[in-house]
Order: C-alpha cells, then structure tokens, then sequence
C-alpha cells in the first residue's frame, strides 16, 4: 500500500506456533514504537489443520489488519508454501522451514531464506522451539526487527506464565539467527 | 496489566473488556458466540478480581434480562455478543429501553443473515440504529474504528448509559475484535458529570418503595406520556451528543464516509488518493444514533460525489442520503456476508467515480 507499511504472514500445522511467533514479532514492533496490527485466523481451525497469523508493520496507521499479498512469509510447513508461494508480492522474501518442507520455492523473484528449524529445535532439545528458529532466520535475513526487540518481547510474552520457557525461545531465536542461509 | 502507562497488546475484544472493567463495570453475562467469545472469556476471570460478578448465561435471551435486572440495582453492568445474538437479545432491549435502564451492549458483528458466517460484517447498521426490538426507543451507538478508539469509547459508553439513563450499543466487527495492535491504557475519567442513580431498586427502608416497569396500562395516557418523556430524551441526546471525525474535508471533490473497520481501510484509499492529488476526504460517523447529518450537509458545498463504504449491501448510506438531501449524488461500495474491504479496492472505486 504504502512504502513504509511492511506486511508478514507466518503459516504452518496448528500447534507449531503460528499464533504466537506473530505475537512476539509485533510485540516487538511494539517495542520499537512503530504502528502494528496482529491478526489470527480463527473459526474452523483445528489441531494438525493449517493456521496463520498476520502482522502488519508501518510507520504510519495500519489501515487494514488483513494482509492479501505478503511481503514477507514464514512458512513453516508444505501446505502453507503451496498456498502463500502464489500471492507473494513482488521480490518479497520466504522464510522456509526446510525440515517440513520437501520442495523448492518455484518463482525466481523471491528472496529464500532457508532454516532447518525443526531439526535445529531438536537439537536444542525443544522441538516445539522450531517456530523461534524460524523467528531467529526472519530476524538475520531482514533485518526489519531489532535482535533486542526480539528477544526482550520473548521474554515478556513468557515470564509471567511460563519463565522456566524464556531461556530455551531466546536460545533458539539465536540459533535462527546464525544458522540462517539465504 | 496493572501498569496504567505500559502500553496494552491484546485482542479488540479484550480491550473492551479491560476498557469497561475500569470503567467501573461489576456485572457481565454473556453466552459465547465467534467473534467475540474473548469477551466472556476475558470477562470470566477478570471480573471477579475486580470484585464483579461474571455469569454465563443459559442464553442470550436470559443474559440481557440479567442485564435489566443488575441495572435496577444501579450496578455498572454490560453484556456482549454477536448479530444472530443480538437478535435475540432485542425484546430485552426493548425492555431496558422503555424502563430507561443505563447498560452497554456490545454487538461484535458477524455475516448474515440468519447464522451467517464467522467473519466481520457490519449489516446490523438498521437494527442497532433504527430499533431491533419493538416500541419507540433508541440506542446510542457506538463505532470504534481502533483498539484505541474502542478502549475510549467503551468507558465513555457506561458514562453516556448512566447520564442519559438509556442502553449503549458498541457496534463493532469481527476485525475489530479479532485484531490487536498497541493500546495506551489511559485512566478512566468520567465524560459528563453523573447524576446521583435515584431511581434505582436498593430497598426502601425509610423512604417510599420505587417501581421500574415497562407495562403501563393506567390512566389511560400514561404510555403516551411516557413515550413524550423517551422522545425528549431523544432529542437532548441528539442535540448534545454527536461524534464524527473528519479528515481533508475542506477542499474535498469526493467524500469518502465509512465507520468503524472500513473506515481505517478507507483511510488508506484516501491517502492513494491525495498521493495521486485527488482532492478527497472522510467523514467518520463514530455515534451512528445520533447520526452526524450536519457535517454531510455542510460538506455538500465544495463535495461533488459521496461514496459511501461499508460491508454490507448499504445500510448507512440511507442515512448519508437524508443528510445531503439530495444535493450531490451518493455512491457505494460494499458487500454484506463477511466481505472485507483492502484500501486498494476502494482507491479503485474512487478512481472510478472521482470528478474534478
């Protein structure tokens, strides 16, 4: 819409944590005092269908919550590329999750970044981490979001309920970070 | 969530729940129903922690009859739900109304009609504005267009309740309440000096006992009576209250006029457009009863065109229509059923009908 309005959808299984890698992305948005707008699929969702979560950044009022051709995805499963790849806007940039996905990304303008996120979790010992280290590669390929930013929103998002859970999101957002290929 | 300067990231829905908690609100019923089923849920532990009671009602139907009755007892009281619901509420609507008793219903819209569907919809314009439930009344609507905006306006709804002694519709949308975006949890401050509640049921010891009814069968004029009563309240709501933004009106050749989640979509079509150097501009209802005529009335004089947007199949622009009397030609765009605008699809249409 505008040059200065940025537009993310993060895609993938309900349960990897679609919901919440958008939460901390425009917490810390938040935090930088732009303008944000989160918004998460709802109604006829279900455990192991597919969900997502929008995120628009701007430095002016978010006019529309929505977001219908992203400039950014991190697509966490194959169903999710399959349907986002074809309304990417122009040059925008896939944060592919290559441990679930088992095909390229087909149109030559994109930018790819790809993260072996689920494997990488594993290895930290949370698999369920995965979506922070897809987070982490979202974080070293754009450059959109402070580091900091980040990592101060993963904490206020678990240290209230979950504190024994800061440590081991903000080990895999790092882990995102430095194992990211583009 | 105690901090009144850290700023608030949470869903519309629970803004207006932490909205009217601090606002003084101590009762709520409700029964789920998407979009808005973070409000009971929010509701259900919030509530009691302010000393309030939450109950989750067997239906629709009996929660906004819990509503008259916490009323009677001046408590702050609110109930929520979405249109099929809101349907059902209406004959107790019609009764708190007639009774002249302050409660905030908040109609977080849906498709329809009948079930519908889901997702946002703005088609209960008609039924918030122009009755729903039967009898001469009127609710003072409410159309929040920001999680910001709904944060005020909710608590400014319990003071307009309370003064006017009349019910208050927050019409919001499924995008409304589904989306979250950064919120400054400002102080509750009374709008308007509130009256002393002294008419309400707290038992009469001492004093004469007080009836609120809605049946008046004796002397024979007595219903008119009171319908002349609710008709000058009417119009000294009408006269004192009425909010409506505008936006690059003065040299406007086309209004653009939305209210609520279309209207921030549309605010971004008109920024296209002032980009391209199209002269046009926005009048945003935010009280959709009273309705702001005079601002379209004035804007006739240097408007060409109105183009009105709403998801619906055109509902407001009746009332856009009886405000500029037939001086300039009004257009739509709009669809009903859980259609959604994009700024770009109304920058289209205002290509299409813009005139110099």
């Amino acid at each position: 819409m505008n040059d200065s309005e940025v537009k993310i959808i993060i895609a993938g299984f309900g349960g990897q944590g679609v919901v919440l890698t958008g939460n901390v992305i425009a917490r810390a948005a938040m935090l930088e005092n732009k303008n944000v707008t989160l918004m998460v699929s709802y109604g006829a969702e279900m455990r192991g269908g597919t969900a997502n979560s929008t995120v628009v950044i701007s430095q002016e009022a978010v006019a529309s919550p929505y977001v219908e051709i992203p400039d950014i995805a991190i697509i966490l499963n194959r169903p999710s590329l399959d349907r986002f790849e074809p309304v990417m806007a122009e040059g925008g940039t896939v944060v592919l999750n290559t441990s679930l996905i088992n095909r390229r990304v087909e149109r030559p303008d994109l930018k790819i970044a790809n993260i072996d996120a689920t494997e990488i979790a594993r290895r930290l010992g949370v698999i369920r981490a995965a979506n922070m280290v897809a987070l982490g590669a979202f974080a070293g390929t754009t450059g959109l979001l402070k580091p900091d930013s980040l990592m101060q929103a993963v904490r206020e998002m678990f240290e209230k309920k979950k504190p024994q859970f800061v440590d081991i999101n903000r080990k895999a957002l790092q882990a995102g970070m430095e194992a990211v290929q583009v | 969530m105690n901090s009144t300067t850290e700023k608030l990231f949470i869903k519309g829905n629970e803004v207006m729940c932490e909205a009217a908690v601090r606002a003084g609100c101590r009762f709520f019923a409700g029964y789920p129903i998407t979009p808005q089923n973070e409000v009971p849920e929010y509701m259900s532990w919030r509530l009691p922690q302010a000393g309030g009671i939450f109950l989750q009602a067997e239906s629709e139907i009996a929660a906004i009859n819990m509503l008259f009755g916490a009323s009677s007892t001046g408590t702050r009281c609110m109930t929520s739900s979405s249109s099929p619901g809101i349907s059902l509420k209406q004959e107790g609507i019609s009764y708190i109304a007639g009774a002249e008793l302050p409660c905030v219903i908040a109609n977080i819209q849906r498709g329809g009609p009948g079930l519908g569907n889901i997702r946002g919809s703005q088609a209960d314009y008609f039924q918030a504005t122009k009755g729903g439930g039967h009898g001469d009344y009127r609710l003072i609507v409410l159309a929040p267009a920001t999680c910001q905006e709904l944060w005020q306006l909710t608590m400014n709804a319990f003071d307009y309740a309370d003064y006017y002694r009349n019910p208050v519709m927050i019409l919001g949308d499924g995008i409304l309440g589904q989306m979250a975006e950064p919120v400054e949890p400002i102080p509750y401050k009374p709008i308007v000096d509130l009256p002393d509640k002294d008419w309400i049921l707290d038992g009469c010891k001492n004093r004469d006992p007080r009836v609120i009814r809605t049946l008046f069968l004796r002397p024979s004029d007595a219903l008119m009576k009171h319908n002349l009563h609710l008709q000058d309240k009417c119009h000294t709501i009408q006269t004192e209250l009425e909010l409506v933004e505008k936006v690059n009106i003065d040299d406007a050749k086309l209004v653009v006029t939305a209210y609520g989640s279309t209207a921030r979509i549309a605010r971004g079509a008109i920024q296209m457009a002032r980009h391209k150097g199209m002269k046009v501009g926005l009048i945003r209802p935010i009280t959709l009863w009273p309705f702001p005529y005079v601002p379209f009335l004035e804007a006739t004089e240097t408007a060409k065109k109105f183009l009105v947007c709403e998801m619906s199949q055109g509902q407001m622009i009746e009332d856009v229509m009886l405000a500029c009397q037939c001086k300039r030609p009004v257009e739509f765009f709009g669809y009903g059923g859980g259609w959604y605008p994009t700024s770009e699809k109304i920058f289209d249409h205002i290509q299409a009908v813009y005139e110099e």
